[in-house]
């Protein structure tokens, strides 16, 4: 019995940088053909919201944000958005600004995030700065959290490196290179550290070309995940 | 081996003479001779090397002592660790990108695969998070619950972490010890959720299903054995001298280079802070239960081993309180458009859906029927935002970063796993001491590369 063919690997260029994130549900099963009839569905998927959270904004957020605003004099520069969400404050920065916002944040007394809890990636390609860094930070003096997000461009994916701030970072800013292709300006030694270092391209962005798989039956072919009948 | 290649470069040449025996394989690369050692061959390697050479000896990805498939590429001079650094990446599974592509219950069964030696914790805080994009609170027998299979997971996990802690020291016993006690532990594990590990228990919206016939007893009588077995450890190991000569010392990290590190869970309550989120951020109620906060001063391996074997009996206290609240009550949402409407019942052949349950979907309701049916197929919808919610697992913070774009599936989630953060310790713990006490350094963070790679 002959091996089915492998399926060839799809080009990355050939999927519309929209297409993963934003997509109306065009019937009940996302799929834009054949029989859903029940009507039911037509979920439209939303692209992050860009508004600020007005104030106040409620615990201790209004509090932590004036000291910063206060102690750190680039602060209408840097900061960009200020969003409040389920309990949980999240400073938007520029991406130039990310470490010194963090080294504010770790070194002013009435601040103290001094645990870094890892950066990650976070890949909207339906945005222009599809690429967004997410840092989480704890202040174990004060037993808050507070989270710091910065958003680059697939051209120009430049971030300012938290890693001589929280030296913790350092293993997760490589992972978010290697997952995200975000590049950490400062970091002492950026390298792949979970896939091997010859790897081309970066896996967890949305438009990373997946495979299928074959099957040994009438020539069938278990299509790639992104591909198979989606629900939403 | 290829006779016919001509690139010097990339030709396997044995050395004409290998010096002291015939074991020591050698071979010349770009990068200078390259020798195998499988044991017991170590003078060959050291007498066929002058004084001046640097000897960057590669551990693992697989070896007995390096804790799982790490990989430790350490500069040696003399037997003292120069320079120690780790590779990782060889358990790498995607999981994070999978679960991007299942719906939300499903992602319970990938994220219980991560850090294999807690999964009921990878469940728990992966839950916490889709609870809490929902905005909905599990009924409170199903937090009890968790609480008590949590700490029981906690005590099979600590078992694991001495027992292969131990045989990597060489201590057999411990390691022959610690896996019969983990194995009373699993056996409780798989009469409540079915399998000794990767459970899928926790479910967004509450546990699986409820207690079977027979399992608090079961416990209960974990509770009675349990602690003898504890002392066992006690008696074997903590006053242990050849056991302290092997810890006592080693892998030093003070507070300050934890926290700068990053490293959370028993490396940090070693060097001294109490710092445990079920304490200082607490979930699942935790506030409620009586029990302390295990801590050592010591900052060595042998304070880690010490936390951990304080743990156990604290985890104890906890499983017996959570044993007494046990109110009778639902065990998931009773929202149906969450919790599954399946009742699963133990049959002939295994756990199953509910024969009741089929009867009534087949037999009197059409609309329940399609309902389960889209429950399972298309999942619940969960609304836009991120969220990030912590454990503390048996090795630190278990972190989920968890996004949601208002689909039936998440759109991005990222586990900050404790082992991957603890393991950037092993260089500063490493550095300068002996190459054997490398293991004991390791063996103290206890990674586990599920975990770790994802």
């Amino acid at each position: 019995m002959s091996t089915p063919e492998l399926p060839a690997r799809r080009d990355p260029s050939a999927v519309s940088a929209g297409d993963a994130a934003v997509r109306p549900g065009t019937d009940m099963f996302g799929a834009a053909f054949g029989g859903d009839t029940s009507g039911f569905g037509g979920l439209v998927k939303r692209p992050p919201a860009d508004a600020s959270t007005p104030r106040p904004y409620g615990s201790w957020f209004d509090e932590a944000v004036d000291v910063l605003q206060e102690e750190y004099s680039a602060f209408d520069d840097a900061v960009t958005r200020v969003v409040v969400d389920r309990g949980e404050l999240t400073l938007h920065v520029k991406p130039e600004r990310l470490a010194e916002v963090a080294q504010v944040l770790r070194d002013e007394p009435s601040l103290r995030f001094e645990l870094c809890l890892g950066v990650n990636g976070v890949d909207y390609p339906s945005t222009p700065t599809r690429l967004h860094a997410v840092v989480h930070l704890m202040s174990m003096t004060y037993r808050r959290r507070i989270r710091l997000e910065t958003a680059v461009t697939a051209e120009d994916p430049h971030v300012a490196s938290v890693s001589h701030v929280y030296p913790t970072a350092d293993f997760h800013e490589r992972e978010t290179w290697d997952m995200f292709g975000i590049v950490f300006d400062g970091h002492p030694a950026l390298t792949r550290i979970l896939m091997p270092d010859d790897w081309e391209g970066h896996p967890q962005r949305k438009d990373y070309p997946l495979g299928g798989v074959p099957v040994e039956y009438k020539g069938a072919q278990v299509p790639p995940p992104d591909e198979r009948r989606a629900y939403a | 081996m290829s006779e016919t290649t001509t690139d010097p470069a990339v030709e396997d040449v044995l050395l004409d003479e290998p010096a002291g025996d015939a074991y020591a394989g050698a071979r010349e690369t770009t990068e200078g001779t390259v020798y195998t050692v499988t044991g017991g061959d170590w003078d060959s390697v050291l007498s066929a090397v002058d004084d001046e050479e640097r000897i960057v000896v590669n551990m693992g990805p697989q070896h007995p002592s390096t804790h799982g498939v790490l990989r430790l590429v350490v500069e040696l001079e003399g037997e003292t660790v120069t320079s120690a650094r780790t590779v990782i990446g060889y358990l790498h599974t995607g999981i994070e990108k999978n679960l991007e592509y299942r719906n939300w219950t499903q992602g319970v069964t990938f994220v219980t695969r991560m850090d294999y030696l807690s999964p009921i914790f990878n469940e728990t805080g992966y839950c916490l998070a889709v609870e809490k994009l929902l905005g909905i609170e599990p009924p409170p027998r199903a937090t009890v619950l968790r609480v008590l299979t949590m700490e029981l997971n906690r005590i099979a996990s600590h078992m694991v972490a001495l027992a292969t802690g131990g045989m990597e020291l060489g201590a057999l016993t411990a390691m022959t010890n610690g896996f019969r006690e983990r194995e009373l532990v699993l056996d409780a594990l798989e009469m409540i959720t079915g399998l000794r590990m990767n459970h899928a228990y926790v479910r967004p919206g509450g546990v699986a299903q409820d207690l079977p016939p027979g399992a608090e007893e079961k416990i209960r009588e974990l509770l009675e054995i349990l602690p003898e077995r504890f002392e066992g450890i006690d008696k074997l190991l903590v006053g242990n001298p050849i056991w302290k000569d092997r810890t006592v010392g080693v892998g030093h990290l003070d507070v300050q280079g934890c926290i700068a590190l990053g490293l959370t869970g028993p490396i940090l309550r070693a060097s001294g802070l109490p710092w445990d989120l079920r304490k200082t951020d607490p979930y699942c109620g935790y506030e409620t239960y009586d029990f302390d906060v295990v801590t050592s001063t010591r900052a060595d391996s042998y304070g880690r081993f010490l936390v951990r074997v304080g743990e156990l009996r604290e985890s104890l206290k906890i499983v017996e309180q959570a044993l007494d609240r046990l109110e009778p009550g639902p065990v998931m949402v009773e929202d149906t458009k969450i919790g599954w409407p399946a009742q699963l019942a133990i049959g002939s052949d295994g756990m199953g859906q509910s024969l009741d349950h089929v009867k009534k979907i087949m037999g009197t309701s059409m609309e329940a029927l399609i309902h389960h049916f889209k429950l399972v197929t298309e999942g619940f919808r969960v609304p836009p935002g991120q969220v990030y919610t912590a454990v503390e697992s048996p090795r630190g913070e278990l972190g989920f970063h968890v996004v949601s774009d208002g689909g039936t599936r998440p759109y991005r989630v990222h586990v900050r796993d404790p082992s991957f953060t603890n393991l950037q310790a092993t260089s500063a713990m490493c550095e300068g001491g002996m190459l054997a006490d490398a293991i004991a350094a390791v063996a103290g963070i206890d990674p586990v590369m599920g975990g770790v790679d994802r």
